[in-house]
């Protein structure tokens, strides 16, 4: 069997279909957003720049950053989803599960708490160097708990990564219950306060992220026929999953250093993607990006227009929407 | 999964902290007077009777360790919460008023319990323990606030000096709304709570300040929400328009006048134009004691320096 033989697995028409529609799609959300908010501006006037004053400053300082905020977080959660599950060959893996997220939330919070405010921009500072530590420690445990890195040893390390980071934030909250209402905002998720400058802060990670992901699929599908297979075809399978398990890594902290902590993108997106347009990786890794952020731009939507002007915070609007429908396809793919 | 536990953990804090700022108390009223025990006081936990007058109190509450200190009854306070930073001689420990350790509780020996949520089954430990325990939830208007005032006069044996201090606090209220005269009278008001922009309604006790200046509360749009602190959107905000910004996360988020005007879209909001942004400390903004009045001084000063 050849690397290229495992990888054209793909059924030919679909690729292109595939990546047709959802960047279709995501232009759709993105325009929808960005019209529809305090006022709803018709795309025309919008396309046109026939706006008032007050309308172009909402939508070009607020609305607009808010938008691609949330499609470039949607998207780096949702390819590292994709990309963890490829390299633990585990549909249910995303970034929460192994520690990255736990360590990310660990650290934002011991910023809040230490910085007191001062220094804001050493919360997602504090994040991203948290998410590294998370799925760090789960891969070195992972490593030393099994001589052949299985991925079950790297998972089970992951979940005990997440409950000791878990706990250890517990702890800190405890003691300065004052950050109680910061931090669980934080958690909880938030686009709200999103800006200009918070995009331009996380985008060279996204960017560096998203290139090497580009790269990940056609790995990722030699590594799905196995280690040895993989090796026999002249892939060093502990160097690739490790490279892969870093960039996704550092697209979930960008992610997460950005907009807080945002369940179910990295998990569901890659399944509903995985189930439509196949099993391949290379394939799969672009459309997640696309995808998710597809599905963060209009939870977006819901959670700023649906109690409008109160705001549902954006983590609990994917729970809600993630949550039942990953439920309602596991019991569809038991059932098949 | 432990991540989901933590989710929905983080989501009942929120829901908990939330309601804990904005729950309507059943209002505390006094049932008896003077310095005669036993007394009987309406708390949020029912009517519970004091049998002799309080030496061991222990306040698990920053508001109702202020209001004791304004009633006179600092010197029988043997303890307080972490939180409670006001006054500077407040026996200040290490118990938690969100999170309480009934055992740590009863290791002050008090009398006399003081506690704004029922949280981790503390009353019905304390209950257990024979310690009598007021509950004394945020209070929503200034009226329910000067009535755990007199409770706490009842309860301690100081109410004569509760009456004073509710005096004093509505005459010092009465002083600054008469100073603004009718200048806040159709303003819009945006009372910040976090720089996510939560907010305060009209549903609390800030809110029933504003309203006493004739001010127009713009989270009171948020009528779909349960919580009287909704969080609100940046371009609600904006659009808004409002002419005086309370920032009441000046401590815990470094908020300022400064970082408010810099924020986008943010530069032509009136309140900024005119600099009428009212920076004042968080525990001033969200305690409903005896210094409400000190932010009833701070609007009353800040319309009165608008420069419409």
């Amino acid at each position: 069997m050849t690397t290229r033989a495992v990888t054209d697995r793909v059924r030919p028409s679909r690729p292109a279909i595939a990546v047709i529609a959802v960047v279709l799609l995501l232009a759709l959300a993105m325009l929808l957003a960005v019209c529809v908010g305090s006022t709803v501006v018709s795309p025309l006037a919008l396309l046109t720049g026939r706006l008032s004053d007050v309308d172009a400053e909402v939508i070009l300082q607020l609305r607009l950053p808010r938008v691609l905020l949330a499609a470039l977080v949607g998207g780096m959660l949702s390819q590292a989803g994709a990309a963890y599950q490829g390299v633990f060959r585990n549909p249910l893996a995303d970034p929460y599960l192994l520690g990255a997220a736990a360590g990310a939330g660990l650290g934002a919070t011991a910023m809040i708490v230490l910085a007191r405010g001062t220094f804001a921009v050493a919360v997602p500072i504090g994040a991203f160097v948290g998410a590294m530590i998370g799925v760090g420690s789960a891969y070195v445990l992972g490593r030393a708990a099994s001589r052949t890195g299985g991925t079950a040893a790297l998972l089970l390390a992951g979940l005990a990564s997440t409950a000791f980071f878990t706990a250890v934030q517990t702890a800190l909250l405890q003691a300065h219950n004052s950050d109680l209402l910061q931090v669980t905002a934080w958690i909880l998720g938030q686009l709200g306060t999103a800006s200009w400058d918070s995009l331009g802060l996380i985008a060279p990670y996204a960017a560096v992220a998203a290139v090497l992901l580009a790269f990940a699929g056609r790995w990722l599908d030699v590594l799905s026929v196995g280690d040895d297979e993989a090796a026999s075809l002249g892939l060093r399978p502990e160097r690739v999953r490790f490279a892969i398990l870093l960039a996704a890594s550092l697209s979930t902290a960008a992610a997460v250093s950005a907009a807080g902590l945002i369940g179910f993108v990295g998990l569901v997106v890659p399944h509903i993607l995985r189930r439509l347009a196949g099993t391949s990786y290379r394939l799969l890794l672009p459309l997640s990006l696309f995808g998710g952020s597809i599905f963060l731009v209009l939870s977006d939507l819901l959670s700023r227009t649906a109690l409008y002007p109160a705001e549902i915070p954006i983590g609990v609007v994917t729970a809600f929407v993630g949550a039942p429908f990953f439920a309602f396809l596991l019991l569809v793919g038991n059932r098949q | 999964m432990f991540t989901r536990a933590r989710r929905y953990a983080a989501a009942l804090l929120a829901t908990a902290l939330i309601a804990g700022c904005a729950q309507t108390p059943s209002t505390p009223t006094t049932g008896s007077s003077g310095g005669a025990f036993p007394v009987t006081v309406k708390a949020s936990n029912g009517t519970v009777t004091i049998a002799a007058k309080p030496a061991r109190i222990v306040s698990l509450s920053p508001t109702a360790t202020e209001m004791l200190y304004a009633i006179g009854a600092g010197g029988e306070v043997k303890a307080v919460d972490d939180q409670s930073d006001f006054p500077a001689n407040a026996p200040r420990t290490k118990l938690s008023g969100f999170k309480p350790n009934a055992e740590a509780v009863a290791g002050y020996k008090p009398d006399l319990v003081l506690i704004q949520n029922d949280t981790n089954g503390l009353l019905a430990a304390l209950t257990r323990l024979k310690i009598t325990v007021l509950v004394l939830p945020s209070a929503t208007t200034l009226e329910a606030s000067y009535a755990q005032t007199l409770a706490l006069g009842t309860a301690t044996g100081h109410l004569p000096q509760a009456r004073q201090a509710v005096q004093a606090e509505k005459t010092k209220i009465a002083a600054a709304v008469s100073t603004a005269k009718d200048r806040g009278k159709g303003l819009k008001v945006y009372h910040e709570v976090d720089p996510t922009y939560f907010s305060a309604t009209s549903r609390t006790f800030a809110g029933d300040i504003y309203k006493l200046f004739g001010m127009v509360n713009i989270a009171d749009a948020a009528k779909a929400t349960a919580p009287d602190y909704p969080q609100l959107s940046a371009e609600f905000v904006v659009r808004s328009a409002p002419d005086v910004i309370v920032l009441a996360d000046t401590q815990c988020c470094a908020q300022s006048a400064a970082v408010v005007a810099k924020r986008p879209a943010f530069a032509n909001v009136p309140a900024v134009r005119t600099n009428t942004i009212v920076a004042i400390s968080d525990d001033i903004a969200s305690r409903w004691g005896p210094r409400a009045a000190d932010l009833a001084a701070a609007i009353s000063t800040a319309i009165v320096n608008r420069k419409a």
